[in-house]
C-alpha cells in the first residue's frame, strides 16, 4: 500500500561520524478504565460502529463532560511511578482543530497545566548501562474517532473518496507522556529508543493502568528526532551538548519496540543526507511505513499547529491534596527493573536464563510457583523446557496455553514436591504433567490413576538388580575389573524390569555395591 | 495589540470558514471593536489580586468509573447529514490514521 519516491539517506556510519541525533519520545497510553475520561460510556473495543457514544463524546450542544475519577488516579499513578512532581493544581485545556475524527473540533487535553511534571526514567541498556530519561510531563487527554477510509474507485454514487468515521474510541482515556530533549546517546539512539519504551511499558503494565498492547494501538509512540554537529568523539562532553539543537522531525504512531529503534535509525540516516548536502530539515510530521522501513512526508508543521489552546470552561481543575498523592503512592507496585533484578538474585538465575523467563512472559508464574514451593531451578525447567516446548508446538504463548489447559503454579510445585520426594523420577514426572495438561487433574491425582511410583521397595529392587546381574555375567565381571561405565547397562535392564519405576541413583548404587566396585 | 487583516485570513482558515475580501474587511473592523471593548478590562486594578483559574470554586469533581447507557446507533446518526455502513460520513481527510 505504500509507495513512494525514496528519499535519499546516508549511511548510519558516516551519518553518525558528522552528526549528533538528539531523540524525544512522545507516548500515548489508552487507559484500560470503564468509562470513557469524560462520559460514561463504555470503553469495551470491537463493539459495533457508533454504539458507545453519548451526547458528550459526541460533542452535542449543551452537553457537559465529568472526569472519570479513575482517570485522574491512574495519571497520578502514572506519574509517580516517573517520579514526577504532581501538580497541585492542574486543569484541562481545549486544544482546538477541525478534523472530522473529533466531533466537538477540540480535543479535551492539558496545556500549561499538566497533572505531573519533571520525572525520569532509568533504562538499563543491553550492555548493563543505564541511560536517565529525563521526562517532561505526563498529561491527562482523550482518544479520537476511528476513520475508515473508503476510496472513489469503489464505483460509488458520490464518486469522490470519502470517510466514515466510528465514534467508539472518542474519548477513550489517554495518557501522553513526554520526555526532555535526550542527548548524549549518540550511536546508540536507536536502542536508548527501544529501551525507553520497552521499560515504560514494563511500567504501565505493573501499574495495571492499561493492557499496554503496541500492536493493538493501546500504546503508541511517537519520536521527534533532530541532529547537530558532531563536534567530539563524546557525546556526553559539555562541547557537545553546548550545540544547538537542529530542526526535528515528529514521526506519529511508531506500533512497536523494533519499529521505535527502526524509525530513529532511519531519520538519523535521512535527516543527515539532508544536512551533509547543505540542505534544510523541515519541521514536519512524518508517517512511519513498517513494510518498507521508511517514513514518509506528512503536513508540514507551521500553521496546522496553530491549536488556540485555551482552559476548558466545562472541566473544573484537579487539584490532588498531599494526602490523595501519598494515598496514590501507597499502590505503586515496585518498580519492574527492580523486581527483577531482586528475583533473578534470589532464584540464582543467570543473566541469560532470566532473560528467557522475562522474554517468555513467565515471571509471575515462576514467581508464583517458586511461592508455591518449588526450587527455582525446577520452576524455570518445567516451565520454559516442558511447557514452553510443549505451547509452540501449539503455536502457542505459554501462559494462554497453560490457561487453556487448566496447569497453574500449584500444580508445577506439587509435581516438583513429587520428584523431591522420591516418588517420581523425571521420565514419570513428564508423563504426570501430559496427564496435568489433558485435564486428568492434579499431579498426585494423575500418579495414582496412572500407578506412577518409584519402587519404594528395597527387596524388589535388590531382587530385580540380582537377577539382572546373573544375566549379564559377562557385564558384570567388567564392572568388577573396575569398567564402572558398563554399569549403564545393567541399570537399564533393571529398570525395564521394573518398568521404569525404579529409582537409577538406587540401581546404580546397589549394583556396583554388589559387585564390590563403589 | 492590534489585529491585522492577515491575523482574520489566518483565523477564517483555522476555522475552515471561507471569508471573501470584502468579508475579511467586515470582520477586521468588527474584531477590532470586540478586542478593543474586551481590553478594557486590562485597565481594572489588580494590584494582590490572585488569578483567578475558573470561575467556579471547585475542584476535584469527579464521576465513578461505571458506564452508563448512551445513545444507539441510531439516535447517535439520526443527525448526520450523510451515513454509511452505520458511521458516520464526511468528506474525506488526509490519510489513513
Amino acid at each position: 500500500m505504500s509507495s513512494h519516491a525514496a528519499e535519499p539517506v546516508l549511511s548510519y556510519e558516516e551519518a553518525l561520524e558528522q552528526f549528533d541525533p538528539v531523540m524525544g519520545l512522545e507516548v500515548h497510553v489508552e487507559l484500560g478504565t470503564r468509562t470513557k475520561m469524560f462520559c460514561g460510556c463504555s470503553t469495551q473495543f470491537g463493539a459495533p460502529p457508533n454504539t458507545h457514544v453519548c451526547p458528550v463524546c459526541l460533542g452535542l450542544p449543551g452537553a457537559l463532560p465529568v472526569v472519570n475519577e479513575i482517570g485522574v488516579q491512574s495519571a497520578i499513578r502514572i506519574g509517580l511511578a516517573l517520579d514526577c512532581k504532581i501538580a497541585p493544581w492542574s486543569r484541562f485545556a481545549r486544544k482546538n482543530y477541525f478534523y472530522p475524527d473529533m466531533p466537538k473540533n477540540f480535543q479535551t487535553s492539558q496545556y500549561d497545566e499538566p497533572i505531573a511534571v519533571d520525572g525520569h526514567l532509568d533504562v538499563e541498556l543491553e550492555d548493563g548501562t543505564y541511560y536517565r530519561v529525563e521526562i517532561e510531563r505526563a498529561h491527562m487527554e482523550e482518544d479520537t474517532g476511528k476513520s475508515l477510509h473508503v476510496g472513489g474507485a469503489t464505483g460509488r454514487i458520490h464518486g469522490a473518496d470519502h470517510s466514515l468515521v466510528d465514534y467508539n474510541r472518542a474519548g477513550i482515556p489517554l495518557i501522553e507522556i513526554v520526555t526532555k530533549p535526550m542527548p548524549g546517546a549518540g550511536a546508540r539512539a536507536p536502542e536508548v529508543a527501544r529501551a525507553y519504551v520497552s521499560a515504560l511499558r514494563d511500567i504501565l503494565k505493573s501499574l495495571g493502568v492499561s493492557d499496554v498492547k503496541m500492536e493493538e494501538g493501546s500504546m503508541r509512540a511517537d519520536v521527534n528526532l533532530s541532529l547537530r554537529p558532531k563536534v567530539a568523539a563524546d557525546a556526553t562532553g559539555e562541547a557537545q551538548l553546548a550545540v544547538p539543537l537542529g530542526t526535528r522531525s515528529e514521526t506519529k504512531n511508531v506500533n512497536s519496540f523494533r519499529s521505535v529503534e527502526r524509525a530513529v535509525r532511519y531519520e538519523i540516516t535521512r535527516h543527515a543526507a539532508v544536512l551533509a548536502e547543505g540542505g534544510r530539515v523541515l519541521q514536519e510530521t512524518r508517517h512511519w511505513h513498517e513494510d518498507t522501513g521508511v517514513t514518509t512526508s506528512g503536513r508540514e508543521k507551521s500553521d496546522a499547529d496553530d491549536y488556540r489552546y485555551f482552559p476548558e470552561p466545562d472541566l473544573v481543575p484537579v487539584a490532588p491534596t498531599p494526602e490523595m498523592v501519598e494515598a496514590l503512592r501507597a499502590t505503586l507496585p515496585e518498580p519492574p527493573a527492580a523486581r527483577r533484578k531482586r528475583l533473578q538474585s534470589a532464584w540464582g538465575y543467570a543473566d541469560l536464563e532470566m532473560r528467557d523467563v522475562v522474554n517468555a512472559g513467565l515471571l509471575e508464574v515462576i514467581e508464583e510457583t517458586v511461592s508455591a514451593g518449588a526450587s527455582s531451578t525446577a520452576a524455570r525447567k518445567w516451565w520454559l523446557g516442558e511447557i514452553a516446548r510443549r505451547a509452540s508446538a501449539d503455536a502457542m504463548d505459554v501462559t494462554a496455553y497453560a490457561a487453556e489447559r487448566g496447569v497453574t503454579p500449584a500444580h508445577i510445585a506439587e509435581l516438583d514436591g513429587l520428584v523431591a520426594s522420591g516418588r517420581l523420577n523425571d521420565s514419570m514426572a513428564r508423563q504426570v504433567l501430559d496427564g496435568v495438561l489433558d485435564g486428568e487433574g492434579t499431579p498426585t491425582a494423575v500418579a495414582d490413576a496412572r500407578g506412577l511410583e518409584l519402587v519404594q521397595d528395597d527387596g524388589a529392587l535388590e531382587a530385580a538388580v540380582d537377577a539382572v546381574i546373573a544375566a549379564n555375567a559377562g557385564v558384570a565381571d567388567k564392572i568388577r575389573e573396575g569398567k564402572v561405565a558398563a554399569a549403564g547397562a545393567l541399570i537399564g535392564q533393571v529398570m525395564k524390569e521394573l518398568k521404569g519405576q525404579a529409582d537409577a541413583a538406587k540401581a546404580r548404587e546397589l549394583i556396583l555395591a554388589k559387585l564390590g566396585a563403589s | 495589540m492590534s489585529l491585522t487583516r492577515d491575523d482574520v485570513a489566518h483565523l477564517a482558515s483555522l476555522a475552515r470558514i471561507d471569508l471573501s475580501e470584502a468579508e475579511l474587511d467586515r470582520m477586521l473592523g468588527e474584531l477590532t471593536v470586540i478586542l478593543d471593548a474586551v481590553a478594557l478590562v486590562q485597565q481594572a486594578p489588580t494590584d494582590g489580586v490572585e488569578p483567578m483559574s475558573h470561575p467556579l470554586p471547585l475542584t476535584n469533581v469527579t464521576r465513578p468509573d461505571v458506564p452508563r447507557p448512551g445513545l444507539t446507533a441510531e439516535e447517535a446518526l439520526s443527525g448526520a447529514p450523510e451515513q454509511e455502513q452505520q458511521r458516520f460520513l464526511v468528506p474525506r481527510i488526509l490519510a489513513e490514521d
